[in-house]
């Protein structure tokens, strides 16, 4: 059964740089890392290697002390070289240096008949123990999932809107067999319906499209038309009370390679794009990977911002930073901290607006490809304009009066508007438009961090 | 480097913390803000780029969207002046005369304004904000031309304080600003901004015959008198023609500087509108309203007021002005995409009941958008909690 939803509400930012559909392997990263500030509900997170300790890939490094039983496991065999902490003793980063030759830990090979008839709960303690289950996100929320919890449906959106996005049906056109068996597995874990949710508007591979056992939704739009938050809202909405999963295509191929292969499997294709790189195209490496051999003799600006992640909810790393545990793309971009004389009011074409007051020309072209730098071509101000968060957020959502709730930590307003129903990325663009420069995504970040502890 | 960046640069230290100026911060970096785009950055997490728009954009384009209104303003009070006195005059002419009226109230409004604005800025460590470009175009522009100019000040420092500032500043007020300033002169000096304020006569006498009445002073004594229709008053007003529809759309009448010419307001409107900062809901609304409760008159006819056609509504007294440029005021309007409608339908419908019904109040658009500033949280109130009661049904079935 399938149906198709038409988003209406949204909007593509049109960047310069997108991903050619072609993989290079740049050299080996020397080094790895896993942050916990990745997981947003890892809160005391506790080390169970040192400096100077031997790991194989699937070695379990640090677990939450408030869930115990999910174990983040390092993506590579090689040796534990720093243990980097912030303030307050915070931990920020774990490092290992790679072995030249990646070792796995074996955590047990399935045939695909066995894999049938496996049942859920050891199938959640292998992969509990491997590595893997950090894919698996629960909504409300966006925090990994408590594997105690049987979720009323498990969410799959198998394509990515965001500006600069990888193709999913280019980097995991070979992952047929992974992704079937990833799926065979997260089906036991819910009652009710696997949804897989694709894009009407482009092609889609045969093992999203055709998966079997599994409810398809289509959906067509603009960006976030393939937030899977969004995607929910449309099929069977997060009320209070309910528990819903998600997982990324990848998260569900990471599975099936574990079950097939007995390995804790973190390689992983992303896409380095963005203005500043000089041939956009996707590159082989692995989860937590550092990006310097990636973004090396390959960026063309000299003062360049370098993300983890897309463009509007990613996060800022060094030219030798890591990658983060879920992202797919290493975006780079000019950094905009100059200023720009009258650069409020000067008619400008260069400089992409979902808006088109005084001089923002861009709608003129919408096939432009922009190149926008990391100015916040603005300050900061109460809020002032309404009606226009609604227009980039395809949900029944008020969200001018959710945040403002959150700003007053108003805990019943919060739930009475919907919080349960958001993560950051889904008002990612609404941070983007604001003419006020808000931090929208801290903001609902701050809320859903109450609603958790409160 | 730009030299004017140098300039600031060079003095920067004097306002920074430890510095001579350091209270006057805010004031530095509002001017800095004014010729340079910022320097600031996304944060570290978050959005990695933003959208070019900003506030001061959005703003400005407001005030561009008025100068249509001004620039008429100005000659219109010229060409009042001379028909008023009975001599013919040159465009040039009217223009001069209606700039040294109309320029000195701006600059009062905006020096005045701003003045207030800084100081408070100062005072509680707020960044110096813009939604007092648009305040001060506004309260001049509903100014009668007549107006003496410690007024403005002293309606525009009320307004700026009393209705904005106690309340937190721009994004913040309930009532629109410029409409409390204008609404502080009706009731403190009533004498200077109602009967014969609309035309500026200077130190000439006017011709025999002559009278300063607005079309709505007009229709409204017509009713009082009982002595035929409206637009047999209005046809025989002392100067032929001023009181056609035709005449009152384009808006060569005594009025305010800015609210007379229906068809300058809706050049702003189709500006306001294809820029997508006025919302075209409140707008479409309050046009709808009045012309809806003008019919609804019409039907009852009880007297001369009630029986003139609806849509003369439109195009007398600031209904036009105010439906662009004051109901549209994001900040005191309602919130909500639904609430709109009915707010800016609200306003239409009263604007025509205090016109047509209540002696007191000749023109109702000031007091209708600043009653329903007030009711505009609880329009919200009711669409939101319908917002969660979908979704609290949902939940349940």
């Amino acid at each position: 059964m399938s149906h198709t939803i038409k988003l209406k509400k949204g909007f593509d930012i049109n960047l310069a740089g997108k991903a050619e559909n072609k993989i290079s392997n740049a050299p080996k990263p020397e080094t790895f890392a896993i942050k916990p500030t990745d997981f947003p509900a890892i809160t005391r997170p506790k080390l169970l290697v040192e400096e100077g300790d031997s790991v194989k890939a699937g070695t379990p490094l640090i677990y939450d002390k408030m869930a115990p039983d999910v174990l983040y496991c390092s993506p590579v065999s090689g040796e534990v070289v720093e243990i980097k902490r912030g303030e307050k003793r915070k931990l920020l980063e774990l490092r290992i240096l790679a072995d030249k030759e990646n070792e796995f830990e074996d955590f047990g090979k399935y045939s695909k008949s066995d894999i049938k008839s496996l049942d859920a709960q050891k199938a959640k303690e292998t992969m509990l123990k491997s590595g893997v289950w950090p894919n698996i996100i629960q909504r409300p929320y966006g925090i990994v999932a408590n594997p105690e919890d049987s979720p009323k449906a498990i969410f799959i959106s198998a394509f990515d809107t965001h500006p600069l996005a990888p193709d999913y049906n280019f980097i995991y056109r070979d992952e047929e067999e992974a992704f079937t068996v990833g799926l065979e597995v997260i089906k036991k874990f819910t009652e009710g319906k696997v949804h897989i949710n694709i894009s009407e508007d482009k092609e889609m591979l045969k093992m999203f499209s055709q998966a079997e056992g599994v409810q398809i939704n289509k959906f067509s739009g603009k960006h976030p038309s393939g937030n899977v938050g969004v995607q929910i809202h449309h099929i069977d909405p997060i009320n209070k009370g309910d528990i819903a999963w998600t997982v990324k295509p990848y998260g569900v191929i990471q599975i099936g390679k574990l079950f097939l292969t007995g390995k804790y499997d973190a390689s992983k294709k992303v896409a380095l794009t963005g203005s500043e790189v000089k041939e956009p195209q996707y590159y082989q490496t692995s989860v937590g990977a550092s990006i310097k051999n990636i973004i090396k003799d390959n960026i063309s600006g000299d003062h360049v911002r370098y993300i983890s992640g897309n463009p509007l909810t990613g996060e800022r790393i060094d030219a030798d930073g890591y990658l983060g545990y879920y992202d797919e793309q290493i975006t780079v971009v000019p950094e905009g901290d100059f200023e720009e004389l009258l650069g409020w009011i000067k008619p400008t074409t260069s400089k992409l607006s979902i808006h088109r007051a005084i001089g923002l020309l861009s709608f003129l072209n919408k096939k432009k490809e922009y190149v926008l730098n990391t100015n916040t071509n603005g300050e900061e101000r109460a809020f002032v304009m309404t009606g226009e968060f609604e227009k980039v957020l395809p949900m029944d959502i008020l969200p001018n009066y959710l945040f403002k709730a959150i700003m007053a930590e108003d805990f019943d307003e919060m739930e009475a508007l919907g919080i349960f129903e958001l993560i950051e990325e889904d008002v990612a663009l609404c941070e983007f438009i604001d003419v006020s420069k808000h931090e929208l995504q801290a903001i609902l970040r701050k809320g859903i961090n109450l609603m958790i502890n409160g | 480097m730009n030299p004017i960046q140098k300039f600031f640069d060079k003095i920067e230290p004097l306002f920074e913390k430890g510095g001579k100026y350091e209270k006057y911060h805010t004031l530095y970096e509002g001017h800095r803000t004014i010729l340079f785009r910022p320097k600031l950055v996304t944060g570290k997490k978050g959005v990695q780029v933003r959208d070019a728009n900003d506030l001061k954009r959005t703003m400005i384009t407001v005030v561009i969207a008025m100068i249509p209104c001004l620039l008429f303003g100005i000659w219109n009070i010229g060409h009042q002046h001379f028909l008023a006195i009975g001599e013919t005059a040159t465009f040039i002419q009217k223009i001069g005369i209606g700039a040294i009226q109309a320029i000195p109230i701006i600059i009062v409004s905006y020096a005045v304004g701003l003045g207030t604005e800084f100081a408070v800025c100062v005072i509680r460590n707020h960044p110096v904000n813009e939604g007092y470009l648009v305040t001060g175009m506004l309260i001049a522009l509903i100014m009668p031309p007549s107006i003496p100019l410690w007024q403005v000040a002293l309606a525009t420092i009320f307004a700026v304080i009393i209705a904005k500032e106690v309340f937190g500043g721009t994004g913040m007020n309930v009532l629109n600003v410029a409409l409390t300033a204008r609404a502080f002169l009706y009731f403190a000096y009533p004498t200077d901004i109602s009967g014969e304020v609309w035309t500026y006569l200077g130190d000439a006498t006017a011709v025999d015959g002559y009278s300063g009445a607005t079309a709505l002073a007009v229709a409204y004594d017509t009713a009082l008198n009982g002595t035929g229709t409206v637009l047999e008053s209005f046809s025989s007003f002392w100067a032929e023609g001023m009181y056609s529809f035709k005449n009152m759309f384009i808006g060569a009448i005594p009025g305010s500087i800015g609210e007379t010419s229906t068809l300058m307001v809706l050049i702003g409107a189709a500006i306001l509108i294809a820029t997508g900062v006025g919302s075209w809901k409140i707008i479409f609304s309050v046009f709808a309203g009045a012309w809806l409760m003008g019919l609804g008159f019409n039907a009852i006819g009880v007297n001369a007021f009630m029986e003139m056609p609806a849509h003369y509504h439109l195009v007398i007294g600031g209904l036009a002005f105010g439906a662009v440029f004051m109901a549209t005021d994001p900040v005191s309007a309602a919130h909500t995409e639904t609430g709109k409608w009915i707010y800016g339908f609200l306003i239409g419908i009263l604007t025509v009941i205090i016109r047509v019904v209540n002696p007191a109040y000749p023109e109702g658009i000031m007091l209708a958008i600043l009653l329903m500033n007030v009711f505009a949280p609880l329009i919200d109130h009711y669409v939101v909690e319908s917002n969660k009661k979908r979704r609290l049904k949902r939940a349940t079935v």
